[in-house]
């Protein structure tokens, strides 16, 4: 009798969860819907702009592709931030590993000359080393100096980007090229199409890996479990005996590895040269996707998808009609702002929890009573 | 090649770049002193001074009055503060986040209000914006070198001086300015005597972003004369990173400023000498890391065991 | 002469997790006396004087002051009706200087700005008239705890306070401190204020206080003049009372030495005062050895030191042999080590952890729960729904957020963790404050359970009844001094524990060294 009575009663820990979820959901659809009104009030044809906003990445094959194409670096930035915030070190340097770690790819594919299949790992590998260090600096100024990692961590995106600007435009530049650019991959190293008519490359599948392989270590293995706790509460890790520095420095030095191997994905994937004259975005864009996630790898590829979605729809609509594709930024900061406001539905949960409470009491009366 | 560089950095032009390039780092620099002051500090000081850069271009152009361009700009800037009140003190929202969020928004709906205004995604230069004049100082301008150096320069740059006496007179002799500290430092003993801390914090951001906005505007009707997608380029966080270097102490923020400036000038002169721009263009930079460094170890006190931990804000700056 | 100026009549607290701190109290005090409220931890003593200041909503009973009711809603109001607190932890802003502090919330203007001459002024008058002497220029930062003490004590008196209450005020000053601070308030009665006196410290309060009222459980259990009462009348008032022996356990069997803690002085973070002085004991195999005590004498710190959560002490520290100090705490811990930290919050869980996730942390690392390269997620789930099982946790599942539970369940949590790990040395600290009846029981039980298996048990608590019930041998701390010990814990009694926890009396040191005895 209890049981089926139970069965109607939703926990507290359920409606958690609910709330949390509902919280992402709903700072989406509030997002889109200021997106839509900010169409409809600017573009002279609004209804033409809001349909190839909504349905224009799955109007061509093409289209659909540019959509998995602008998902597939944000798997491994999504990820990247998904362990460095998991550990609550909010270092940002993702966005100057990714560059960097383009960089260290551009290396492995114009310096080397190796076989297929072993060049593009080398290439990847050097691309993780090299986002690698770019977190490794504010991580390390942290731990040793007690320097906190948001300002430091922004002056290295800085740094990063003169780093691979001037080695780029001084070392390995292509002056055939016309442009500041290197020289052109070799085709060992260029990671394969694999759906014909697009530019979608096998460095999603890559990615995807990267997705599982992340969340079985951050969900599944000691080592995740440590960044975790850590994360969540320093000083019970501290007393139940974790190495903390050695978890902080760790779960950043991942991260920068990912962030790094996204930007080699790319270059090599998406151009057949590095020709980037700034920072990308992609980290910060892998923030937002990390944010979206709950800092989860395995919800990553829906956040990244969501996206790459709204950003070939914002793309679309920029080329067809009158709104530019800025857009973007514009949903993007608001969905980071509602996920993040601890208050918002604050109100709406915490009645919820007192009638759940109220009816827990409910029913043990009933069954003392019994 | 050396004897060039040198000659370069030793004379009036170059003493007179600097002051120039300070002028925005010290408004922010100042504007952030204020908010770490009354525990506000944050990260959206770029989004701000962005939002101001464009506010005052548009506000400039379609009124054709300069002061009315400063309004919008001021409005503009002080807004991108004053959400970060709401979310941060009435959503209670991570500082940080919220920090990136507005700064995101401020970079992409600057470019897209730039492009529905006049059509471009770079620049605002068909827009007919107005500037603040150069002034030269009496006096001053006929001493010889130093005249040169310290006369001339934008209106908006002697404020920023003006802002250091300022900032200095409203932290430390003002009523405001000792609850400002007081609910910085220790908000309970603040509220025990009365104090509304909610209301002193949205308070300072206020001042704070009207500081920072000052720069901004400096940026786009001063420094140059129109408004560049993301113009601000990482001033909002040298800004901080001087405060922090100057220990939130309105003089040595000053100097602190200065030296963040001077590293920036002189990318600016070695970019034109034969050396890899980058490497020079990084300079500000790296300046910055090491003075992030500096302050970190200057301040560091010996502790061994997990009380060090308590002390660690993890979502701190 | 004894005119009421304020009294609290039938004041009644509830908690909202149903915890009674105050039942029907009466309190009421007279113009210029100097009134002592004293009782053990957790009596009411706080939450009545919050009641007062405004902290805290009575349920019941209502405040008059000079015959006439008041709403005391918030501190503010408590101020200007002329009521000041000093807090234990000081209400001052450590950059700004003495008078900036005096006149915060209400400072002086001259042309639009501050006026720091007037603020001094103000400062130096309230000085001179109470008899205090400060520095109206000096940082507060730069200031000795006894000092700043004194400007929050001016503070209030600024504002016009003409009853004020100091909690536990000698609990952070040296005896010279302490001195000065009695002829100040001394002073301030013959000024015609009322100050009411929160201390466990008798001897303090026969020399200082005029009447004495003392809490018990929630209730006040008398009020007298203290000329007429002795100090041992006192101890037994307030802690007197038959220990509930609810505990079945037989006589212990001491075996190794496992704890070894030798000669170890520590100097408090925030006052001049030793928190640490020369303490050495031992703890063997087979007995629960316990720390009775006041809060604050010195347990926090010694409880950190042992568990290597801060290594900042002078003298030794082994934990079965392995000296502490130069050992991470994972090494302490595989070394034998288990250890309920008094603040379950910041320290014994991971609130935002599900349950499992709280049982596995301190070894989740271990061969025994790895499956290739990952967690064996199947034997940590087993693991931890045995453990939920025995030690009886009642929540939705393994992988409920532990922040949903109650605190007796939580603590259920951290003590399924540090119960399980096969330790040689626990060291239990408050292992059973906030949380139910039964939950306390089934600690204290499982305490003893483990004794019996043959591990050694350090023991602190502020709860006598607990002390008593579970140690084989006890000390008794005071000032960061073993100020007693009693080989057997059952001989003494709590009369004779109250008189040394309060101050009363210390044993020579050839009677405390036989703690420390290695034999």
């Amino acid at each position: 009798m209890t049981k089926s009575v139970s069965k109607s009663i939703k926990t507290p820990k359920e409606v958690e969860r609910e709330f949390d979820i509902l919280r992402v959901l709903l700072g989406m659809t509030i997002a889109l819907c200021i997106a839509f009104l900010i169409i409809l009030l600017i573009s002279k044809d609004p209804l033409g702009a809001l349909k190839s906003f909504v349905i224009g990445p799955l109007s061509t094959l093409r289209r659909m592709g540019n959509v998995v194409e602008a998902m597939t670096p944000l798997l491994f930035t999504g990820v990247a931030v998904c362990f460095i915030f998991s550990a609550n070190q909010t270092n940002m340097a993702v966005e100057g590993g990714f560059l960097l770690g383009a960089l260290g790819a551009t290396i492995g594919a114009t310096v080397f000359h190796l076989p297929p299949v072993i060049h593009p790992l080398v290439c990847l590998l050097l691309g993780g080393l090299f986002g690698a260090f770019a977190c490794y600096v504010p991580a390390l100024l942290y731990v040793k100096f007690n320097s906190k990692p948001v300002v430091s961590s922004l002056m290295m995106n800085y740094i990063c980007m003169y780093i691979a600007l001037g080695i780029i435009n001084h070392v390995i530049r292509d002056p055939g090229a016309g442009f500041p650019a290197s020289y052109t991959f070799d085709e060992t190293a260029q990671l394969a199409r694999v759906l014909k008519g697009t530019h979608v490359h096998a460095g999603i599948f890559v990615g995807l890996v990267v997705v599982l392989v992340g969340y079985l270590y951050l969900y599944r293995s000691r080592k995740g479990y440590e960044i975790r706790m850590v994360g969540k509460n320093v000083n019970f890790a501290a007393y139940s005996g974790m190495p903390v520095n050695k978890v902080l420095m760790n779960s950043q030095l991942i991260g920068g590895f990912l962030a790094g191997m996204g930007g080699a994905v790319e270059v090599l994937g998406m151009y057949t040269r590095f020709q980037y004259q700034g920072l990308t975005g992609h980290g910060f864009d892998g923030i937002l996707v990390g944010i979206i996630a709950g800092y989860n790898p395995a919800i990553v590829p829906l956040a990244a998808l969501f996206l790459g979605y709204i950003r070939v729809g914002a793309d679309v609509m920029s080329r067809m009609n009158d709104i530019p594709i800025e857009l973007v930024s514009i949903i993007q900061s608001i969905i980071i702002v509602l996920v993040v406001a601890e208050r918002f539905l604050y109100k709406q949960k915490h009645r919820k929890l007192v009638e759940v409470a109220h009816k827990e009491l409910a029913r043990e009366e009933v069954a003392a009573n019994e | 090649m050396n004897n060039n560089i040198l000659s370069a950095i030793f004379s009036a032009e170059f003493a007179y770049s600097v002051i120039r390039v300070t002028t925005p780092l010290l408004f922010c620099a100042l504007a952030a002193l204020v908010c770490n002051r009354g525990g506000v500090l944050n990260i959206a000081f770029e989004g701000c001074m962005l939002t101001a850069a464009f506010c005052g271009v548009v506000g400039s152009a379609y009124s054709q009055n300069l002061f009315v361009g400063l309004l919008a700009g001021l409005a503009g800037g002080i807004g991108i503060m004053m959400l970060m009140g709401y979310f941060n003190l009435i959503l209670n929202a991570n500082v940080v986040l919220t920090g990136i969020a507005l700064n995101t928004f401020a970079s992409g709906g600057t470019v897209f209000a730039l492009y529905i205004l006049c059509n471009d995604k770079g620049l605002s230069t068909s827009l007919q914006s107005l500037a603040f004049p150069n002034v030269n100082i009496p006096l001053i301008q006929d001493v010889p070198v130093l005249g040169k150096i310290l006369s001339g320069h934008n209106v908006l740059t002697y404020v920023s001086v003006l802002c250091v006496f300022l900032v200095y007179l409203l932290i430390f002799k003002t009523p405001l300015g000792l609850r400002i500290r007081a609910v910085g430092e220790n908000p309970s003993a603040a509220s025990s005597v009365g104090i509304n801390v909610t209301r002193t914090k949205f308070t300072t951001l206020f001042i704070g972003g009207l500081i920072a906005s000052l720069g901004g505007v400096y940026m786009s009707m001063g420094y140059l004369t129109w408004f560049g997608r993301d113009m601000v380029a990482g001033r909002g966080f040298i800004g901080i990173a001087a405060q922090n270097l100057g220990n939130a102490a309105p003089m040595a923020t000053f100097i602190a400023a200065l030296f963040f400036g001077f590293a920036n000038a002189l990318s600016n002169v070695l970019q034109t000498q034969n050396i890899p721009s980058e490497a020079v263009q990084a300079i500000p930079y790296v300046a910055t890391l090491i003075g992030l460094v500096a302050y970190s170890s200057s301040t560091r006190k010996k502790k061994t065991g997990i009380k060090q931990l308590k002390r660690r804000v993890p979502d701190g700056l | 002469m004894d005119t009421v100026v304020l009294s609290m009549e039938n004041i009644t607290k509830v908690y909202s997790n149903g915890f009674v701190a105050n039942k029907n109290v009466n309190f009421s005090v007279n113009e210029g006396e100097i009134h002592a409220l004293v009782g053990e931890n957790g009596a009411g003593k706080s939450t009545l004087m919050k009641v007062l200041f405004g902290v805290e909503k009575p349920d019941e009973g209502h405040i008059l002051l000079h015959g006439k009711e008041i709403h005391i809603d918030n501190p503010i109001v408590a101020i200007k009706s002329g009521i000041g607190m000093v807090h234990q932890h000081f209400m001052l802003v450590p950059s700004l200087t003495v008078a900036e502090n005096m006149v915060l919330g209400m400072e002086p203007k001259k042309k639009g700005l501050f006026s720091m001459e007037q603020a001094v002024k103000i400062t130096e008058e309230a000085a001179t008239k109470f008899h205090f002497q400060v520095d109206a220029t000096a940082r507060i930062e730069d200031l000795s705890v006894g000092k700043k003490q004194k400007i929050e004590i001016l503070k209030a008196l600024v504002r016009g306070a003409r009853i004020l209450i100091l909690d536990e005020p000698t609990a952070v000053l040296t005896p010279q401190e302490t001195k000065e601070l009695f002829v100040e308030l001394k002073n301030l009665r013959d000024e015609g204020l009322t100050v009411i006196f929160i201390s466990h410290k008798l001897n303090e309060v026969t020399e200082l206080c005029d009447r004495i009222t003392v809490m018990r459980a929630g209730r006040t259990i008398g009020v007298q003049e203290v000329r007429n009462v002795s100090e041992s009348d006192i101890s037994r008032k307030m802690i007197g009372r038959d220990v509930q022996l609810n505990i079945q356990k037989s006589r212990a069997k001491p075996g190794d030495i496992v704890l070894n803690v030798k000669n170890v002085t520590k100097y408090s973070r925030t006052s001049a005062k030793k928190a640490l002085d020369g303490i050495s004991l031992r703890v063997r195999r087979g007995e629960i050895l316990g720390i009775a005590g006041v809060e604050g004498n010195g347990q926090t710190e010694l409880s950190e030191s042992i568990t290597g959560m801060d290594k900042e002490f002078e003298g030794s520290i082994q934990i079965g042999g392995m000296d502490v100090k130069n050992h991470s705490i994972r090494q302490a811990r595989e070394h034998g080590l288990a250890h309920i930290s008094e603040d379950r919050i910041t320290y014994g869980i991971v609130g935002d952890g599900s349950i499992e996730e709280n049982i596995i942390s301190d070894r989740y690392y271990k061969p025994d729960f790895q499956k290739g390269p990952l967690l064996d997620l199947r034997k940590i789930d087993k693991l931890a729904d045995e453990l939920i099982g025995r030690f009886d946790i009642k929540c939705d599942g393994r992988d409920q957020p532990i922040k949903m539970l109650s605190g007796g369940n939580m603590q259920k949590v951290v003590v399924a963790r540090e119960f399980t790990s096969g330790s040689s040395l626990i060291v239990a600290n408050q292992p059973t404050r906030g949380i139910d009846v039964g939950a306390s029981e089934f600690i204290r039980n499982k305490l003893v359970e483990l004794r019996d298996q043959g591990a050694g048990v350090l023991l602190i608590s502020a709860d006598l009844n607990e002390v008593m019930e579970l140690s084989d041998s006890l000390i008794v701390m005071s000032d960061g001094k073993i100020a007693a010990y009693f080989e057997d814990a059952a001989a003494v009694s709590t009369d004779e524990l109250g008189e040394y926890m309060l101050g009363i009396r210390t044993m020579t040191p050839d009677k405390i060294r036989r703690v420390a005895d290695n034999d």
